[in-house]
């Protein structure tokens, strides 16, 4: 996914933009308004990731001629205001949604796939490995024909999987990028989803293996 | 909430005192007056009658062959009679010596000439009124001195001063009744401006605090004035307060979300199981900490507007549908479903729509955080006899009975939470907020199935 990340604050952007980075989203940085002007002339975004307060003015006015110049990429609003007026206000200037700073990654991944979900309609954006379809969006699995519905996160573990075929993950950064940190997940858990997914793919040639020692990957058999 | 007034006074009842007292004095001295003034006159027309009288009696007397003759004229004591039927007296003396009528009336005074004198004295138990003059007549050579008294009673003046007093205190009192309700009428008129003042003040919504600008009377400028100037220092007061909340939430957050973020992609790029272990540690007290931060500046928020409330129409079903699907993709991230069964009918309550989606949104954080993976946390709401109610339950392990009566207290958390962040303060804010609605929050466990259960009710407008 492309994302736009509107920020003024240079460590947070660069937090985030490594953060989307490492999880192979292209991400284009602007620190203020003006700056984001030009690159939306310039690109088309996937997502636009707005900060409210700008040092050239406020990510409401920029929310506010986005809409009214009827460009359709969604927008998440960053705002650390406590106050749920304000975050309430940007849902009627025609924000997709908000979350409150700080934010925790899996929050903003879960917020960007349920607008991206919300946003599509039902058109789906299909990845096929082997015998095997995956729509992220519609949450399904199709294998031979036969469409199993993901929960979230088997859907998120499967998706970890088909971006990197062949690529092993140890159970750790599984672990990390499953759980959100405020449960003291165990690596035990992982293998639980991991048997979850082995059921959904039974008798397809796309196989989840076990790497002995050292974690998992995807394979075709 | 309101301090009690301490009242001095009242300007209307000062008002009316005074106007009061003004027109009694102004009553009684105008019927002093009038009264004096009728003493004044009736005793001057008795005294002339009187006069007249002894002045016929003298004429009569006359020098008739060297003998002094006093033919009393029947006038002379017929004018007397006409002002009522007082009793009338006479003397006549010459030269000292009693010469006919009453011989013991009251000597009458020492003349000073030939005009008559007058004299008030009591005769026979009586209050009277005598007049007395002296003619001087000349009897063969010699002078001769006749002195005629004539005295009259006063119940005729008296009962006419009476009738006089009672018109007049009438007069008086028809006078003290009109300024009293002029008084009271201009009393009432002279506040009317205040009252005015008071009530576009105290009608005006809670947030309303622009500057009065209809017109006063001037004497109320200054008072405008000053209520204008506390006002407007009022609301600056407010709007710095309120940027102050919004300006620390901005300042310790956003470098929390920095930190977080790096820890998060640190914890990607380590190996070390201690290492990681470490870093995880980390993370998760900046979680802590952001979540207090975030939790006080929620609750100040609250705190600040329950003290300002600002009531409008809330649907409850609407407000419950808003915070689930907004709490939504955090509960898909932790497998947990959110099912949310409504009634078709409309709940409206009065209350502030941001303080009370602030009260469900931590009942459904609550819900979500606590609940075990793959269960449903269920959404309901429902009328009761009293009023409305929302309710959240899970499926975890429900809150323990020990702590069931203290985890509305600010930062009390249950005994079985240590593994979830958490700052003590979600369960305060939804308490706090729906008793400034009129409402309560009531903690339950499922009575079969455990799960925690947290009930917002509030009153339906």
């Amino acid at each position: 996914m492309r994302y736009l990340l509107v920020e003024d604050n240079d460590q947070l952007a660069n937090a985030v933009l490594d953060r989307l980075t490492l999880d192979g989203h292209v991400v284009d940085r602007a620190p203020d308004l003006g700056t984001a002007d030009d690159f939306i002339a310039t690109t088309e975004y996937d997502m636009i990731l707005l900060d409210i307060m700008l040092p050239d003015g406020d990510g409401r006015q920029f929310l506010q001629a986005h809409r009214t110049a009827q460009r359709n990429t969604p927008v998440i609003v960053l705002t650390a205001r406590s106050e749920v007026s304000d975050r309430v206000s940007v849902l009627d200037l025609g924000a997709d949604d908000y979350i409150v700073k700080p934010f925790d990654f899996s929050e903003l991944e879960a917020r960007c796939r349920a607008v991206q979900r919300r946003r599509s309609g039902g058109a789906s954006n299909l990845h096929k490995y082997g015998d095997v379809v995956f729509d992220p969006l519609a949450c399904t699995l199709t294998v031979n024909g036969r469409e199993v519905r993901l929960r979230n996160r088997e859907l998120r573990l499967f998706e970890i999987f088909i971006a990197a075929p062949d690529q092993v993950f140890s159970k750790s950064k599984l672990v990390d990028r499953l759980f959100s940190y405020d449960v003291d997940a165990s690596e035990n858990a992982i293998e639980v989803y991991v048997g979850r997914l082995r059921k959904h793919l039974e008798g397809a040639q796309a196989q989840i293996v076990t790497v002995r020692g050292l974690g998992y990957r995807l394979s075709l058999s | 909430m309101n301090t009690p007034i301490l009242l001095r006074g009242s300007i209307r009842r000062r008002l009316i005192i005074q106007l009061l007292a003004g027109a009694a004095l102004l009553a009684s001295l105008m019927f002093l007056v009038v009264q004096n003034y009728a003493r004044d006159l009736a005793g001057q027309s008795q005294d002339e009658i009187l006069s007249a009288s002894v002045t016929a009696i003298l004429d009569s007397a006359s020098v008739r062959d060297g003998d002094l003759t006093v033919d009393i004229p029947y006038f002379a004591f017929s004018m007397l009679g006409n002002i009522s039927d007082d009793r009338v007296f006479y003397a006549i003396t010459r030269n000292g010596d009693f010469l006919t009528g009453y011989s013991d009336l009251p000597k009458p005074v020492a003349s000073n000439g030939i005009l008559p004198r007058f004299q008030t004295a009591h005769y026979d138990g009586e209050e009277i009124r005598m007049a007395t003059a002296t003619r001087r007549l000349s009897v063969s050579g010699t002078p001769d001195f006749v002195e005629v008294t004539v005295a009259q009673t006063r119940y005729g003046l008296r009962q006419q001063l009476a009738g006089i007093s009672q018109t007049v205190a009438g007069f008086g009192i028809g006078f003290f009744v009109i300024a009293a309700v002029f008084g009271i009428l201009a009393a009432q008129s002279a506040i009317q401006p205040l009252r005015q003042l008071a009530g576009s003040v105290s009608r005006r919504g809670l947030s309303d605090l622009r500057p009065v600008s209809a017109p006063v009377p001037a004497e109320m400028e200054s008072l405008v004035g000053a209520l204008n100037g506390f006002m407007s220092r009022l609301k600056t007061s407010l709007s710095r307060s309120e940027d102050l909340i919004a300006e620390a939430a901005h300042r310790v957050r956003t470098p929390l979300t920095t930190v977080r973020t790096q820890a998060e992609i640190t914890l990607r790029r380590v190996d070390k199981p201690e290492n990681r272990q470490a870093v995880r540690e980390m993370i998760r007290a900046i979680d802590e900490s952001s979540r207090a931060a975030g939790q006080l500046l929620d609750h100040a928020m609250v705190s600040f507007r329950s003290d300002h409330l600002e009531m409008e129409d809330v649907e409850l079903t609407r407000l419950a549908q808003d915070a689930v699907s907004r709490l939504r993709p955090m509960a898909e991230l932790r497998d947990i479903d959110l099912e949310i069964s409504l009634p078709d009918l409309a709940m409206v309550v009065k209350g502030d729509p941001i303080l009370m989606q602030s009260a469900l949104l931590n009942l459904l954080d609550n819900a979500i955080k606590y609940s075990p993976p793959d269960s449903t946390v269920h959404v309901t709401a429902r009328r009761t006899e009293s009023g409305a109610e929302i309710t959240v339950r899970d499926e975890g392990a429900g809150f323990p009975k020990a702590d069931m009566g203290r985890l509305t207290r600010r930062f009390v958390r249950g005994g079985n939470t240590d593994a979830v962040v958490g700052s003590g303060l979600g369960l305060t804010i939804a308490n706090e907020v729906a008793r400034a609605h009129g409402g309560r929050l009531f903690l339950t466990n499922h009575s079969d199935k455990g799960g925690a259960c947290a009930s917002l009710s509030f009153p339906l407008a």
